[in-house]
């Protein structure tokens, strides 16, 4: 029965742009799929391997400004840049881990905060890089997938978001199959009693944090590539990172639909309040999200998705 | 206790915006309003323990860590909605100007507030290791289960540490509140310094904490002259880093 | 040649010194108890061996390999499990899940994995509960499932730190049984226990701790009749 489930929302997903040609609807679910993207990524650091990272908005951003700046600076394609950047935020995330996966729980997750402040701050100053003004990806005329630039409709960028997405579920499952995720699972629980079984944490954790950040930078250059215009701000805040926590905990970390669920909820209500609630509506949808989130973290840490399974295992009891 | 409140910074923040509200509305100098932040924040943060930690202690990290996370974002959107982005600034207060230490000018609020800090953590440090509920605080911290067994109301100590700690950020705001601007993010740069401080020094450790604060201070004051004052901060961090390669547990922490 | 050889470890904590000079061997196929009042450090001994805490002086040997150093996970994979006094299942995953961690030690085969956990869980007798989540289990089938998980490692060496701790009198000759069945199949074993009676029962030789010294070291029938050890562990009731 599920398996029917799943093959007709994916097809109802696939020709969702036949339908509805609208730009508005066609951007909600690219933002719905970026976003999903970018937690079901942070899912598998945090959700799966139990360290929570609350600046993984650096790997996006890692991804954005390597591939904007190959392209604007070298006159790359994005295609280059989007790999260049993945293996870039593979590699810094290896980097960080050193120091970084030496703390746990709370202190591990400010040293993450530590680091997303570092990147930004750096970038800010950083003259080459645009600074505090932002770089513009050059607008390339007629559209086309070699320089990933479309102007004439979304429907291709919807597909591309889509393919982000389905890899990222794909992977997860791939590795919730396979030893890994259960050694991930088992450094989430207790770190020590794996340890005595023979898990070599330390590796383990950076494997995690390695793919996670892989994952993270590739949203980074579709974002680029979309919105044509990054800067700090956008790419590398706290906020950003905060968002991206936000989608999955909602959804459910841990799961593999949880991160899927929580970017259909909340991209939706984030687009539409922001549209009645105009300017001043800014500031009131954070509002909700920060009570949002404490009510998940008090009643409900698993989630939408844990939501439903108590519901579900309410009615058959 | 083992918890890091995240919305510290925010906290830090009201008890700014109290000082600025008494100016404004009340005419208080905020060396005058400092009691009234210190009260309303203890009040703040007993709230705070008792509405929303209390409930998120016996379960899962990743809960504890979204629940005062979840305040933070909370307490900041709140404040801009409330009462806009705009930088306020209390004009003229009681101590103003510099002051001549030797060869050295000293702006005076921020003398006070030095002077202040090192007498709020004298007390606070006396209060921990002479005093019995001090005393009894401190068994909570280290092991509640022990604590709860010899008698110890661990639930109120909880409660009492989190309005203790809150009215330190109290004082600590009204303080700042003299010299520094007044806007919803400000608290977020001074609570992952005041994080990276404690974290250095190392947790549970009070004196090493005043040391690890001369250190971040005197990194932050020589990155900024000798490198350039936009990126101090990210020194501070990336020194914060390099320490926590060496010693996860901070300079004086045990693990 | 001996499996496992600890000679002058010592361990201090701050002014604390939980084991001092302590030397002894372990031959393959062994089994051998190792009690002492609390305190006696019997535990970090433990700790020791496994690679959780470092020694301040001397040295662990696994088949005349310096393993002192090692971490725990690559002491496990050179064959040496063991349980934890203060039971640690993995809450969030099922009981059968909890002992694949171990299992894939051998394998990284999922299938193979869960047939080799299947496999170990029935040696333990919870094959019934593979699927229950490990939070929910009573504190014996907890004891059997730390059991299930390290011997799914494929151990040579298995340390079991109060395998019968904690658990009312009816459960102990099951576990008992248990022990001495693993300990017929040719893994050696050393087992901390508290309960004199199962040490007689199962162990061949006695290694007796107290603050942090070896005070005898020999089969349990002069153990018992050794007078360090009646002064300051067993009392006079346990006189021959």
């Amino acid at each position: 029965m599920k398996r029917t489930a799943l093959l007709a929302l994916l097809a109802a997903v696939l020709v969702f742009p036949a339908v509805f040609t609208l730009p508005f609807p066609r951007h909600v679910m690219i933002m719905i799929f970026l976003y999903g993207s970018l937690a079901v990524a942070w899912n598998i650091l945090a959700g799966y391997c139990g360290q929570i990272s609350l600046g993984h908005a650096v790997f996006f951003g890692i991804g954005a400004y390597t591939s904007t700046l190959l392209v604007a600076r070298a006159g790359l394609t994005p295609w280059a840049g989007m790999a260049a950047g993945a293996a870039l935020a593979v590699v810094f995330s290896q980097a960080v881990a050193f120091p970084v996966f030496r703390l746990r729980g709370h202190y591990f997750a400010i040293a993450t905060i530590a680091v997303g402040e570092i990147v930004q701050t750096l970038v800010i100053n950083w003259d080459w890089a645009g600074g505090a003004r932002g770089v513009f990806v050059p607008i390339k005329r007629p559209d086309s997938l070699w320089n990933f630039q479309f102007h004439e409709s979304k429907a291709l960028y919807y597909y591309v978001a889509l393919g982000l997405l389905l890899l990222g579920l794909a992977v997860t499952r791939w590795l919730e199959r396979s030893r890994h995720g259960y050694y991930f699972r088992a450094v989430r629980e207790d770190q020590q009693a794996a340890a005595s079984l023979g898990v070599n944490v330390a590796r383990e954790k950076h494997r995690a944090i390695a793919v996670s950040a892989g994952l993270t930078a590739l949203g980074g250059t579709f974002y680029a590539q979309y919105i044509f215009f990054i800067d700090p701000e956008s790419v590398l805040s706290l906020s950003l990172s905060i968002l991206i926590c936000l989608v999955a905990v909602l959804g459910g970390v841990g799961t593999l639909w949880g991160p899927v669920v929580g970017a259909a909820v909340l991209v939706p209500l984030s687009e539409y309040t922001r549209v009645w609630l105009g300017g001043t509506g800014r500031a009131l949808d954070v509002v909700i999200y920060g009570a949002l989130i404490m009510v998940i973290a008090v009643l409900q840490p698993a989630g939408l998705v844990g939501l439903a399974a108590r519901l579900g295992r309410g009615r058959r009891g | 206790m083992e918890i890091v409140n995240f919305a510290h910074g925010e906290f830090l923040m009201l008890a700014m915006y109290v000082a600025f509200f008494a100016w404004a509305l009340g005419h208080l100098d905020p060396l005058l309003a400092l009691p009234l932040a210190v009260l309303a924040l203890a009040a703040l943060g007993w709230a705070t323990y008792h509405g929303l930690i209390r409930w998120v202690l016996g379960g899962p990290m990743l809960a504890q860590i979204f629940a005062t996370f979840g305040l933070a974002v909370f307490l900041r959107a709140g404040a801009q909605f409330l009462w806009g982005v705009d930088f306020r600034v209390v004009q003229d207060p009681w101590l103003g100007g510099r002051v001549a230490l030797g060869p050295v000018f000293v702006g005076l609020p921020q003398l006070a507030a030095s002077v202040a800090a090192l007498v709020a953590f004298l007390g606070l440090w006396r209060f921990l290791a002479r005093s019995e509920t001090g005393v009894a605080l401190q068994a909570t911290a280290q092991d509640r289960q022990a604590a709860a067994l010899m008698g110890v109301d661990t639930d109120r100590m909880y409660a009492l540490g989190w309005a203790l700690g809150a009215g330190c950020v109290g004082a600590a705001g009204a303080l700042l509140a003299m010299y520094f601007y007044v806007f919803p993010d400000v608290g977020g740069t001074f609570a992952l310094l005041a994080y990276v401080t404690v974290a250095l020094g190392g947790f549970g450790n009070v004196p090493a904490t005043l040391a690890a604060g001369v250190v971040v201070g005197l990194v932050e004051v020589f990155a900024g002259l000798l490198l350039a004052p936009a990126i101090k901060y990210a020194v501070v961090f990336l020194l914060y880093l390099a320490i926590v390669l060496w010693r996860p547990q901070g300079l004086f922490g045990r693990w | 040649m001996s499996l496992l050889a600890v000679a002058g470890v010592t361990k201090r904590f701050g002014g604390v010194v939980a084991n001092r000079d302590v030397t002894f061997e372990i031959r393959p196929g062994e089994l051998v108890g190792v009690i002492g009042p609390n305190g006696a450090g019997k535990s970090t001994l433990f700790d020791l061996i496994t690679g959780f805490e470092r020694p301040d002086a001397g040295t662990v040997r696994l088949d005349g390999r310096d393993v002192t150093r090692l971490r725990p996970d690559e002491i496990s994979r050179l064959g040496v499990a063991r349980t934890f006094q203060k039971l640690r299942p993995f809450p969030g995953m099922t009981t059968l899940e909890n002992v694949m961690i171990g299992a894939f030690q051998k394998t990284s085969d999922v299938g193979a994995a869960r047939e080799a956990a299947r496999a170990a869980l029935a040696a333990v007798g919870l094959a019934d509960r593979a699927d229950a989540h490990a939070g929910g289990l009573s504190t014996g089938q907890r004891k059997r499932l730390e059991l299930a998980r390290a011997l799914a490692t494929g151990p040579r060496l298995l340390l079991l730190d109060e395998v019968t701790g904690g658990v009312d009198q009816a459960t102990v000759p099951g576990l008992v049984r248990l022990v001495r069945d693993l300990h017929a199949t040719g893994l050696a074993l050393v087992v901390i226990e508290h309960n004199m009676r199962v040490i007689m029962d199962i162990a061949q030789r006695v290694v007796a701790l107290q603050l942090g010294e070896v005070i005898a070291d020999a089969p349990p029938a002069e153990i018992v009749r050794d007078p360090r050890v009646i002064d300051v562990y067993l009392g006079e009731a346990w006189r021959a």
